[in-house]
């Protein structure tokens, strides 16, 4: 019985619930109706169209990140590096909108090239992880890290040296780019359908590699098993160095849409922290690209939700993040608990 | 600038890396043993938080001092608990972990935010203080930095010098001949996971009741070192007293970045107070790419006396992981 999918869902159900009992716990700690906490969450990102329409503004480069990241993951790497990468992505496509801020090409063909410019940067961001790994013997989770800081520092020279505002610099980001080069929004709402349609696409295209192709069975095998797979002749670091390719062009891309569709310019904290999220909800979502829609919108609808938190009940924001964390961990948790119940099942 | 106000500098480094270093020693502990702590990130934050919180309500540093010690704790005990009892992947877990704690470091530090509360005075020792240079230099410092120095020196003797410092190297190295020995290996897995994890929660309230007194959430610009410091801990190559010199290179670098900033005013601020974060890559590259293969092949074909040059070169700089860093003991 424990072994059946149904199980593997009555499990991930209890997670939940304990979830939410652990942050109930700790929101009536500090004395805040957890009911009150929810239902605010809850109209603050489904309450009408316009809410839903800021929760896939937040849905579409997280669910763009959550896809690469499958493909790294498959291949049994930690990509913690997916933060930069998104920056990276950001810095290319600005880079591509600012040569052609004078050109006389159609607006929606400079797009386009942002959009390569912000793959090849997030590409070849985490193609550096990858040197390092392979060449270099730094740990990928070690050398992610270090380069997401590089990411940021190289956003801040930009921000305050080399693409200086003019007058003054400040925290607030870059001259903002002209009307031409956003993308286009649905009517009132803030959300571009060309954003949502390439995220859409790029979770396709990565369950198809992945459940449909000879490479992704091959970088999974890679990723079961590192050294079986280089006995079995396939080329291992090249496929490991695929993946961070595919991953950061991914990334690349969410990059580019903060900056088409959301920011229109280079800001400090452009990555706005999708990289780790996604690194979440991969995890949870136990590395299933089936799975990847449902729990990045929820994921991105528990950020909206808790913006008004502090406005309507003095509670900081950060309690998305707390129930994003706990959620996940008790996942964690309660699937060790499991495997240890049917290890022990099939000793009997 | 005067010998007086370098000296003074210098020791501004010894104490603004206190934190760092207790948070190196105890992921030292921890990874000795075989289990990466994570979480360190966010365990840092929280015990920032959590210790401000405690000594501003009891008005004692040292109840806030254990409150920090109490959180790194507990964290660890979750990572140990996960990945020893449940074998769930310790990076899985550390990672969420290091999330998840500093958002509620946020979400319940907010009423603590910019309240000026109780932080450390400086203590100098009679006597000592007053020795030329030295003085200056490591005896006017506040109770933390001085506990920072003493830690330092019992990691270092523990792990080198005495017989459960053996046998930890043993279980970090070969678990199974440990084993063997008697030892009881996950036992002592969760010992100094939880140890470690109490030494690095203690980094947290030397940061908020110590060198960046109080509590200001996001801005408090805490985020970031418990990534920092996993890296030193490698650069340690797992000794303490490595992983300590690294720390305080990593503070001397911080400081360079400040005390140059007059001097390099093209380069805008912002720049140079994150310049020693690229800089920690670097010296990860220079102390992992000695167990590269292509570079053991490079050397092969060198002349013999480049080769040794190369070669004792890599050997001195290189750290090798414990041999059985994150993966799980079982015996059968």
């Amino acid at each position: 019985m424990l072994k059946s999918r149904w199980s593997g869902l009555f499990f991930q159900l209890i997670a939940l619930v304990l979830s939410l009992t652990v942050v109930s716990l700790i929101l009536l700690s500090i004395g805040a109706s957890p009911l009150n906490a929810f239902s605010n969450m809850l109209t603050g990102s489904v309450g009408s169209t316009r809410k839903i329409a800021e929760v896939l503004v937040s849905f579409v480069p997280l669910l763009l990140v959550t896809a690469g990241l499958l493909i790294t993951f498959s291949a049994g790497l930690w990509n913690i590096g997916v933060e930069g990468q998104i920056v990276l992505g950001a810095i290319a496509s600005v880079w591509v909108f600012r040569i052609f801020i004078d050109s006389t090409l159609p607006p929606s063909l400079i797009i386009f090239l942002s959009f390569l410019g912000g793959m090849l940067g997030g590409a070849l961001w985490a193609a550096l992880t990858g040197l390092l790994k392979t060449f270099g013997g730094v740990n990928e989770i070690f050398g992610g890290l270090g380069l997401n800081f590089v990411a940021n520092a190289l956003t801040l020279y930009l921000i305050f040296g080399a693409w200086k505002r003019e007058g003054v610099a400040s925290m607030s980001g870059t001259e903002p780019l002209p009307d031409s080069f956003s993308l286009a929004q649905l009517g009132e709402l803030r959300i571009s359908p060309t954003a949502l349609i390439i995220a859409i696409l790029a979770i396709v295209f990565v369950y198809f590699i992945l459940n449909g192709t000879y490479f992704g069975l091959k970088l999974k095998a890679v990723g079961k098993n590192f050294r079986a797979a280089y006995l079995l002749g396939i080329p291992t670091w090249q496929y490991s160095m695929y993946s961070f390719l595919i991953c950061g062009a991914l990334a690349g891309i969410a990059g580019a849409v903060q900056v088409a569709a959301v920011y229109h310019r280079l800001i400090p904290s452009i990555s706005s922290g999708y990289g780790y999220l996604g690194l979440m909800v991969a995890m949870l979502i136990n590395y299933q690209a089936i799975w990847a829609i449902p729990v990045a919108f929820f994921f991105a609808a528990l950020n909206i939700g808790s913006i008004q938190l502090p406005i309507v009940m003095q509670l900081d924001s950060s309690l998305s993040g707390v129930l994003q964390g706990i959620l996940v961990l008790f996942v964690l948790l309660v699937e060790g608990f499991r495997q240890k119940f049917i290890k022990r099942a099939s000793q009997i | 600038m005067t010998q007086e106000t370098l000296l003074i500098g210098l020791a501004g480094v010894l104490a603004a890396a206190a934190p760092i270093v207790f948070a190196v020693l105890g992921e030292t502990l921890s990874e000795r043993a075989g289990v990466i702590n994570l979480s360190m990130n966010g365990t840092i934050l929280l015990s920032a938080m959590g210790g401000f919180a405690v000594a501003y309500n009891t008005d004692s540093l040292l109840l806030g001092f254990l409150a920090g010690m109490l959180i790194g704790a507990l964290v660890a005990l979750i990572v140990a608990f996960a990945s020893i009892t449940l074998n769930q992947s310790q990076v899985a877990v550390g990672f969420v972990l290091a999330l998840t704690c500093r958002d509620l470091s946020y979400f319940l530090g907010s009423p603590y935010m910019n309240v000026p509360g109780p932080r450390l005075a400086s203590m100098p020792i009679p006597v000592l203080s007053d020795i030329p240079i030295l003085g200056t230099l490591l005896f006017r410092q506040d109770a933390i930095t001085y506990i920072s120095f003493l830690a330092i020196i019992l990691c270092w003797v523990w792990i080198y010098r005495t017989r459960p410092g053996l046998m930890l190297q043993g279980i970090g190295e070969k678990p199974a001949a440990a084993f063997i020995r008697g030892a009881n290996v996950n036992l002592m897995r969760y010992v100094y996971t939880v140890i470690g994890g109490a030494l690095i929660g203690l980094a947290g309230p030397a940061f908020s009741l110590g060198v960046r007194a109080g509590w200001m959430g996001t801005i408090s610009g805490l985020d970031g070192f418990g990534w920092i410091a996993l890296s030193i801990t490698i650069f340690g190559g797992w000794n303490p007293a490595r992983a300590a010199f690294g720390a305080y290179l990593f503070g001397l670098l911080q400081w360079l970045g400040l005390v140059l900033q007059p001097v390099l005013t093209q380069v805008p601020s912002q720049v140079l107070q994150v310049a020693p974060f690229p800089l920690m890559i670097l010296t990860l590259l220079l102390v992992n790419i000695g167990n590269a293969e292509w570079v053991e092949r490079t050397l092969a074909a060198m002349p013999e006396r480049t080769r040794k040059f190369f070669a004792k070169l890599l050997r001195a700089m290189r750290a090798s992981p414990p041999t059985s860093l994150g993966v799980p003991f079982e015996r059968d």
